[in-house]
């Protein structure tokens, strides 16, 4: 026969779905809470994101070309998404030098010093964030006046740097209420805040997005709020005046960001679903801990990063419901 | 709620394109190339020698073992040679060649094409019949069907599931046999529960058959003992484990039989070679072959006689399409590309599928992500990603302990991976070697 066959064992047929696919729409996800801050934040917010992502793909690139001597893979989309989660996580105002810096070690620390897209235990942009918060605490804590702030025009802190100092100098939390955000606001992401972690709607509804396109599962996301929202909640029901009710810890301080796009970020979360819960109840009661008796208003990023730590030994003892037997 | 199995599973795109195609005779080929091992077990031993004279059903090879099957000629006509000659495996197989002169059938079979309904209820005849004429597992496992019908000591079957899931994308004989042949098909029910000594079989049918589903259940309208069960469409619902499971809600232990849970599992076009064997004498010696594929000019089924080239299924089928890129022996899951249109088809061949050349190669393989796709859809609820890394790194105990003798082959993991990772030829790999292990202990 002329023709020349391909011999490949099965299966012949492969799903339409990419690594590259997935991460694209990761991206999607997020362009309407990028937009959010853009309205808010203006040209700042533009630079921020522009520049995290530029820089992240930059250094994946020259590091992959010439320190590991690889074919650049950043046309996968990973390294824009660190970009972007990265610049989620700061303030609009923040120096670009600081931003370029933690985009280094974001993506030459976080990731590729572990052998790149897979490899790496903790999520990159966290641990960036976090290098960033340590190294750089004033320019990260200082948040700016949003161009839209009609509430909150006196103060730039956010409403969990409010509730924390409020709380340690012993006021109760019925006399911060004033001085919060509404629910509404909250909701919507009329308040300050890093950029990407102010409007808890528009990142539900790119979690809507990433569900409809199966990119990623209800359960992390549904498991770490939840958690927050118990463990809060018994919190606020022993003292009220001591622990503000639960709805606005998952409104504010990335609870939904960390929860959605940075807890499921694939390469550091469990394999299983029995995994997924005990990683992301982790994460939900760190943050509670964190945030109410920690030195820190926010919690989330340190408690996913715990978390992923966790997430090569959760794999190898939570074996997934085998067919046909006990474990 | 329609039932379904638990664990996993994919739905991978269902183009069924010969699904309204009635089953047509194909023309008798000029001539045949039988195989002597067209089962699971031992390989029949040949009975005929070159320049024989042999007639349609006559025996040409017999059984080799208990598990084993006979042979029989798929035509008339004088025995050229016994010789070597590759099958769909790719391998050079041991066979009979026949040079095809007319249609001369055994008179002892009954060719017409009435419908005999009854039969003397003697479990020990009935499976003597089949036996005889050689009939298989018709879903692709090939597993000699009288070897089922006989539980090992101290195992008793409660219940016959008849499996017409056709779960694999593209095929089409089993639906259309059930259309056209649902009458013999319920006798071939009815002398498999015969056989087995139960009063209770279950016919599981994926709902994207509703015509299959409908006729079968207006057939069986009057006899309780045969239940139609329609089932979400849900790959690979046509595995063993899996239609028990959705059929009884029974899980078959890690490394045991259905009979372990009293099930015994037949194909629809086993019930009808069943039906055909008892009934009229006729031995296994055609089967519904479909051909089809994206490009296929006509895709079709067709009555076709075993040893028949594949490549005559292709003209019938208006040619083989200019993009092909890969032509598989089965179904694109589970199926064996092959290299030649050479090679004939067999009891266990269900259907030929011709991909073009664009979907016949696969992707680049890049990073696991780590994604966990390939464990939530694992029918069997294994962890591919982990078993291909052991595998690679030849860390048996622990592929070992994490059950990979328990993979189906099913593929479902390497169909959904995102990373293009060839998770299941790395977990065959590991099989293979479990499974030497395993045997070597044993001795
Ligand atoms: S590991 Fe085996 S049983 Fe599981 S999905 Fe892959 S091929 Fe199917
Ligand atoms: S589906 Fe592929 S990328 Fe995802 S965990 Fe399994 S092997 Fe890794």
């Amino acid at each position: 026969m002329s023709k020349l066959l391909t011999i490949s064992p099965s299966p012949h047929v492969h799903t339409s779905d990419s690594v590259n696919k997935i991460m694209y729409r990761v991206l999607l996800a997020l362009l309407p809470a990028l937009v959010w801050s853009v309205f808010m934040f203006g040209l700042d917010a533009v630079r921020v994101t522009l520049l995290a992502v530029v820089s992240c793909m930059a250094f994946e690139y020259l590091i992959q070309r010439f320190i590991m001597k690889e074919v650049p893979k950043i046309t996968d989309g990973s390294a824009a998404l660190t970009g972007i989660l990265l610049a989620f996580n700061v303030p609009a105002s923040i120096p670009s030098w600081i931003i370029i810096t933690g985009a280094l070690v974001a993506i030459g620390v976080g990731k590729l010093s572990f052998g790149g897209l897979g490899n790496n235990p903790f999520n990159p942009a966290l641990v960036g964030r976090v290098f960033l918060l340590i190294s750089f605490p004033v320019q990260m804590t200082s948040w700016p006046v949003s161009q839209h702030a009609a509430v909150d025009a006196l103060t730039t802190a956010t409403p969990l740097g409010i509730l924390k100092e409020g709380v340690k100098s012993g006021q109760p939390v019925s006399a911060l209420m004033d001085s919060l955000p509404s629910g509404m606001d909250l909701l919507y992401g009329n308040m300050s805040g890093s950029m990407g972690e102010i409007s808890a709607l528009l990142l539900l509804l790119g979690f809507g997005y990433m569900l409809w396109k199966k990119v990623i599962t209800f359960h992390i996301p549904v498991f770490v709020l939840g958690t927050i929202f118990v463990f809060q909640g018994i919190l606020w029901m022993v003292n009220p005046e001591n622990f503000i009710e639960p709805v606005f810890h998952l409104l504010t301080g990335g609870a939904m960001l960390g929860a959605i796009y940075m807890a499921t970020d694939m390469v550091t979360s469990p394999m299983t679903h029995r995994g997924q819960f005990i990683y992301a109840a982790g994460i939900g009661v760190i943050t509670v801990l964190i945030r109410n008796f920690g030195a820190y208003p926010e919690g989330i990023s340190f408690a996913i990063l715990i978390m992923n730590g966790f997430t090569p030994l959760i794999n190898s003892y939570v074996k997934p419901k085998r067919f046909g037997g006990t474990n | 709620m329609l039932k379904t199995f638990k664990l996993g599973g994919v739905h991978p795109a269902e183009n069924k394109l010969s699904a309204d195609k009635a089953i047509e005779k194909l023309a008798l080929p000029k001539s045949v190339f039988i195989p002597i091992a067209q089962h699971i077990g031992a390989p029949a031993q040949a009975l005929v020698k070159k320049g024989d004279q042999v007639k349609v059903g006559q025996l040409i090879a017999q059984a080799g073992g208990f598990v084993s099957a006979n042979i029989h000629s798929s035509v008339s006509g004088t025995v050229k040679k016994v010789d070597m000659a590759p099958d769909a495996s790719g391998y050079p197989k041991q066979g009979i060649f026949i040079d095809v002169e007319g249609d001369e059938w055994m008179e002892s079979i009954h060719t017409g094409d009435d419908l005999v309904t009854d039969f003397q209820a003697d479990s020990k005849a009935i499976i003597d019949k089949i036996n005889v004429a050689g009939v298989v597992g018709l879903g692709g496992a090939t597993f000699p069907t009288h070897v089922k019908l006989m539980p090992p000591q101290g195992m008793k079957a409660e219940m016959l599931i008849i499996n017409g899931v056709e779960c694999e994308p593209y095929l089409t004989s089993d639906h259309r046999l059930m259309l056209e042949k649902g009458s013999e098909i319920m006798v071939g029910i009815r002398l498999l529960m015969c056989a087995l000594q139960v009063n209770k079989a279950y016919v599981g049918i994926e709902n994207n058959k509703k015509d299959a589903i409908a006729h079968l259940r207006n057939l069986v309208s009057a006899d309780s003992s045969i239940e139609v069960v329609p089932l979400k469409v849900k790959y690979p619902q046509g595995g063993e484990k899996q239609l028990i499971k959705a059929v009884t809600g029974r899980e078959v232990p890690s490394g045991a039989l259905p009979i372990a849970v009293g099930a015994v599992v037949s194909n629809v076009g086993t019930a009808f070679a069943v039906y055909e064997a008892v009934q009229k004498n006729k031995p296994l010696i055609e089967r519904v072959v479909t051909i089809t594929g994206k490009s296929v000019k006509k895709p079709s089924n067709f009555l076709v006689r075993v040893g028949t080239p594949v490549q005559d299924l292709v003209d019938a089928a208006g040619g083989l399409p200019e993009d092909t890129g890969k032509i598989i022996s089965g179904g694109p899951m589970m199926g064996k590309a092959i290299a030649s249109l050479e090679v004939p088809v067999t009891k266990g061949t269900s259907g030929i599928t011709i991909m073009p050349a664009p979907e016949a190669k696969r992707e680049v393989m890049k990073s696991c992500i780590r994604c966990g796709r390939c464990v939530t859809v694992c029918p069997m609820g294994l962890e591919p990603y982990y078993l291909m890394t052991v595998s690679d790194k030849q860390i048996w105990d622990k592929a070992e302990t994490n059950r990979v003798m328990d993979c189906i082959e099913c593929g479902s993991c390497s169909y959904t991976c995102p990373a293009d990772r060839p998770l299941l030829d790395y977990i065959r790999l590991g099989k293979g070697k479990v499974g030497q292990i395993i045997r070597s202990r044993k001795k």
